[in-house]
């Protein structure tokens, strides 16, 4: 076979040995542009898992690449003047350089046909070759000869970055946060030989543009850098290579192959340098192909199926948490206020691959140090001996909650005439006795009309008030939880059969008119909601407020409205289901005006020392629906109204939505809102694990977990 | 957690009376269940649960599937669970002149409207149970898993290694939560096996490369995960029973009802 690899980097020069390895019949070229000695950047970093990889494909450049590894165990993260350090991670690094020279060697051990100084411009003449393999790294040439086969996509990153290197021997994988007069900046900073370490400096391109970066030259920036960092630096300097100040760029492709022509590493795909993966990914690209040429002699079509096929999946999931973690720093002065121990967390688990658990076997001592941080911050008391992130208390206003576990026992869909029943009662007060710091009830509806189903529970006439006190009485007497009646109404998703059969069945005989925001039914079957005239929410804001009445006599710790799900708050926020043109309507402002109204009411009633909580809707996940940014700008009005807490969830507001497939899907929501809303959020959504909880509650992502109660059953 | 047994139907070298001997060996043997690919079958059995695994809803008339499972309900005393999905293969909209996209919307308009057929204008023989057949829904993607919750009884997995399939439950609880439905889907699971030695371990490969080709290379994968020996057979239960599954269905590889009696003494 003949083989033409374009681009000698790590992904074309492994694949070049592998082949001539496997099979010394096979005749390899590499072309690469760039003289033999010369590269862009420093050391790269890998994680122990890539090393058995490569381990296996071959062991002679594994034993030169490790040997010549800098190797350590702990990362560093340095903010407001304090270092965090947390061990047990596995690093090595390596001079790009070197392991590029390592490779060339064996290439030419191997007889390779490497030819130096060779740039590839365009495809012609590679007919006689019977694959030809894109390596030349992400701004592929070959890609682009290409694109209308590959498809790529190219997401431009908007943070600036250099890749800097320094003498100075840093202990550790190190973080640096800086804040100046421009904004912040930060540094990832690791060893890799023992004379040198790399010192990517990295900011938000506003920041970048105030620093004057935009304009200054090489030395300028040097300096600029040096000045910033000089406690960091130690009185060592900064040295650069040919990578300054550009814009990371996340490469995807449709699909990596056109024929005999397939590409490989960061031709094919990026993932950004924050989870350090790229020449991982490069290498075990290389692996896969050349053994998937090997499992299908003689059909490279077949070949490069096998290979795409292996590859695509794992590249996503490396793809999916590089954007996570990009987007982390990005983003990262939401986290700005957090004291550092969490800051270091939340930095640590920030790409989901990462738990709490993971860290505590990795480091007792930090993860001690981290939920001893969360005790102190929840209680004003230090202790040796904290407990886990989900047993630390909460106060809210006047209310102490034991712990940060909510449970909402499913429905039962069996109230009769809005009464609960003796099942959904003991169905509380078990939620109670196994510990829960705080029982959410399903949704009560604020009249008849507000009801979801036919045997959904209210708090609107004497009757269901009294069995709601009964209800109130044994979990107190039994149990040490705090109870939250939910609130609200269904709007025009409401006069829905119980739901045993599933959501969203109108009711065939004794359903009740709806009301909506707009005219427009739920599904096709639904009825049709009449548009609230001025009269009907009048009507509604005192039915609000005469069922927070209620909840206060019986005794209601917490109150929670609900303004999502595409019941009748939620109705007038979206602007797929509110078309009104009246002061309610049009503008995010006037969508929001009557829920706010509603919020005041509310408030009004409920007392001063209980807290009131908001489900709000952190996206429509439709086309043209709510996003988050409306979200927070809703937690920003909700904060000043007086409300302590946010339910986050997501969707519903629309029958076809698109629900994300995630495993937390709500958690990135929770997080943002709760970070630049500044207020105590609660997230559920697929949380089943004490892990989980531990985790997101550590990282400041939330302030409360709800359980999925079937994950207890 | 409930076995059942799929039947041969679309392996190559099952006539129908091998079918009809297969249905009744199954269930003689105590087996829970009989599942069938894309298909509804009339029935011949008197106790065994009846399972589609599944119907490709959106190329079928609404209509005419909403009927035959009703009656095949109503024949079999209501031993019916139908399992639908929108199907992976683009040749199924294809040949039925359907167009794939507006397929996921398609099926869960055909979901309510089954319900609504079995429930209300009953067609054709009355249901047995008040709302009809169990209603499976299967699917990976947020809205598959939404619409499962939405409309359905449960949930039915395409296959995989038990972390898939607990993996996959995680999900359909979760949906399942985010519709506030009372009580909890019936989660159910399949897996693929051939048993007897070698021959029957390539007959089965080759049949599912085959059938399986239009997904490219993971043919070979699906054909790799086949369940060839009582070992992995047992593991492969044990699995699925430890990640929640409720009604696990194995689907043979090979024709031959020596086939069934091998599954029934392997899950002795
Ligand atoms: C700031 C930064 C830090 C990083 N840190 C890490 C890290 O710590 N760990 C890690 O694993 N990864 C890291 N990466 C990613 C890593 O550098 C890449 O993923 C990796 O180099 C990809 O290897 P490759 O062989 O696909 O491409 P490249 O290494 O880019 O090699 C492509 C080669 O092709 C040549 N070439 C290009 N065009 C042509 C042409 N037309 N003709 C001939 N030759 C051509 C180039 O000269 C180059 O030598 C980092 C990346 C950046 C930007």
């Amino acid at each position: 076979m003949r083989v033409l690899t374009i681009g000698g980097g790590p992904a074309g020069l492994y694949l070049a040995l592998l082949l001539r390895k496997a099979n010394p019949d096979h005749e390899v070229t590499v072309l690469e542009r760039n003289p033999p000695g010369a590269t862009f950047g420093w050391g790269v970093v890998f994680s122990e898992e890539t090393l058995g990889a490569l381990r296996d494909a071959d062991r002679t450049t594994f034993d030169e690449i490790t040997d010549t590894f800098a190797t350590w165990d702990a990362i560093d993260v340095r903010y407001r003047g304090e270092t965090l350090r947390s061990r047990g991670h596995a690093f090595s690094a390596i001079a790009r350089v070197q392991l590029l020279g390592i490779l060339q060697r064996r290439c030419a051990s191997l007889d390779v046909d490497l030819r130096f100084e060779t740039e590839v411009p365009t495809l012609d003449g590679v007919g006689g070759y019977d694959l030809v393999v894109g390596a030349d790294g992400v701004n592929s040439t070959v890609r682009r000869l290409g694109e209308d086969a590959f498809g790529p996509s190219l997401d431009v990153h908007t943070t600036k970055y250099a890749w800097f290197g320094t003498d100075l021997v840093f202990p550790a994988f190190t973080f640096v946060f800086r804040e100046n007069e421009h904004g912040l900046f930060q540094v990832h900073a690791y060893p890799f030989d023992g004379r040198t370490s790399t010192f990517i400096v990295e900011c938000p391109g506003g920041v970048w543009q105030r620093a004057g970066l935009d304009e200054a030259s090489e030395a300028e920036s040097m300096a600029y850098c040096e000045r910033l960092f000089a406690e960091d630096l130690a009185g060592h300097r900064l040295r650069s290579n040919r990578s300054l100040w550009t814009s990371f760029v996340t490469v995807r492709n449709r699909t990596w192959h056109d024929g005999r022509i397939v590409l490989v590493g960061d031709a094919a795909h990026t993932a950004h340098f924050t989870i350090g993966s790229g020449t991982k990914l490069a290498m075990e690209d290389a692996v896969a192909l050349a053994d998937a040429l090997l499992q299908e002699p003689g059909d490279v079509p077949a070949a490069i199926a096998r290979y795409e096929a292996e590859r695509q999946p794992v590249v996503e999931r490396f793809q999916r948490a590089a954007m996570e973690s990009a987007s982390y720093f990005e983003h990262v002065s939401r986290y700005a206020r957090f004291e550092p121990i969490q800051f270091a967390f939340n930095l640590l688990t920030r790409s989901g691959r990462i738990s709490h658990l993971n860290l505590e076997l990795r480091d007792p001592a930090f993860v001690r140090d981290v939920d001893a941080g969360f005790a102190f911050a929840s209680t004003g008391r230090t202790s040796a001996l904290a407990p886990a992130p989900m047993f630390a208390p909460l106060r809210l206003r006047g209310l102490e909650l034991a712990n940060r576990v909510v449970l909402a026992p499913p429905p039962l869909d069996a109230a009769t005439e809005g009464v609960i029943g003796d099942r959904y009662r003991e169905a509380l007060v078990d939620a109670g006795s196994i510990g829960a710091g705080l029982v959410l009830t399903e949704l009560a509806a604020v009249s008849p009309e507000g009801r979801v189903t036919s045997g959904s529970p209210g708090m609107y006439d004497p009757a269901g008030q009294s069995a709601w006190a009964d209800l109130l009485a044994e979990v107190h007497a039994r149990t040490p939880a705090r109870m939250a009646l939910r609130l609200g109404h269904a709007g025009r998703r409401g006069a829905t059969r119980p739901r045993a059969a599933g959501a969203d069945r109108p009711l065939r005989t004794r359903g009740w008119p709806l009301l909506s925001a707009s005219a427009i039914p739920f599904t096709r079957r639904s009825g049709v909601p009449s548009e609230a005239t001025p009269g009907d929410l009048a009507r509604v804001t005192e039915a609000f407020a005469a069922s927070a009445r209620m909840a206060v006599v019986v005794g209601f710790d917490a109150l929670e409205l609900d303004m999502g799900s595409g019941y009748l708050l939620a109705s007038f926020l979206s602007p797929l289901t509110n078309l009104r043109s009246d002061a309610f309507g049009g503008s995010p402002e006037a969508r929001r005006r009557f829920p706010l109204e509603v919020v005041e009411a509310v408030r009004a009633q409920w007392p001063g020392d209980r807290p009131l909580a908001v489900r709000v809707s952190a996206s429509d996940l439709a086309t043209g629906g709510a996003e988050i940014d409306d979200a927070i700008a809703l937690a920003g009005e909700l904060v000043r109204r007086g409300v302590d807490l946010l339910h986050v969830v997501a969707g519903q507001t629309i029958e076809h939505d698109r629900p994300d497939s995630g495993r937390t899907p709500l958690v990135p929501y929770a997080d943002r809102i709760r970070n630049e809303a500044n207020e105590p959020t609660l997230v559920g959504g697929g949380i089943t694990t004490g892990d989980q909880m531990n985790t997101i509650l550590a990282a400041g992502r939330a302030d409360l977990c709800l359980l999925d109660p079937r994950s207890l059953t | 957690m409930r076995v059942g047994v799929g039947l041969p139907s679309t392996v190559p070298g099952s006539p129908g009376s091998a079918i009809v001997d297969w249905a009744r060996r199954a269930e003689a043997l105590g087996l829970a269940s009989l599942g069938v690919l894309d298909r509804i079958v009339y029935d011949v059995t008197e106790r065994i649960s009846l399972v589609t695994m599944v119907v490709i809803g959106p190329i079928r008339s609404t209509a005419l599937l909403a009927k035959q499972a009703g009656s095949v309900d109503a024949i079999s005393g209501g031993r019916l669970s139908l399992g639908v999905s929108i199907g992976a293969r683009a040749d199924d909209y294809e040949a039925t002149e359907w167009p794939t996209t507006g397929r996921g919307r398609r099926l869960s308009e055909q979901l309510a409207t089954f319900r609504a057929q079995w429930e209300e204008e009953a067609i054709g023989p009355s249901p047995v149970r008040p709302g009809g057949p169990t209603l499976l829904v299967g699917g990976s993607s947020g809205e598959a898993f939404a619409r499962m919750a939405r409309h359905g009884d449960g949930y039915v997995h395409g296959g995989g290694p038990p972390r898939a399939f607990a993996a996959a439950v995680a999900k359909a609880l979760a949906a399942w939560t985010d519709l506030e439905r009372p009580g909890r889907p019936e989660l159910w699971g399949q897996g693929y096996f051939a048993l007897g030695g070698d021959a029957a371990t390539e007959a089965g490969a080759a049949y599912l490369r085959d059938y399986y080709a239009f997904t490219g290379p993971f043919a070979d994968r699906i054909a790799a995960g086949n369940l060839t020996s009582a070992g992995a057979l047992r593991e492969f239960v044990r699995g699925y029973e430890e990640a929640g599954c409720d009604h696990l269905v194995l689907l043979p590889t090979v024709a031959g009802v020596e086939q069934v009696d091998r599954l029934a003494e392997v899950l002795a």
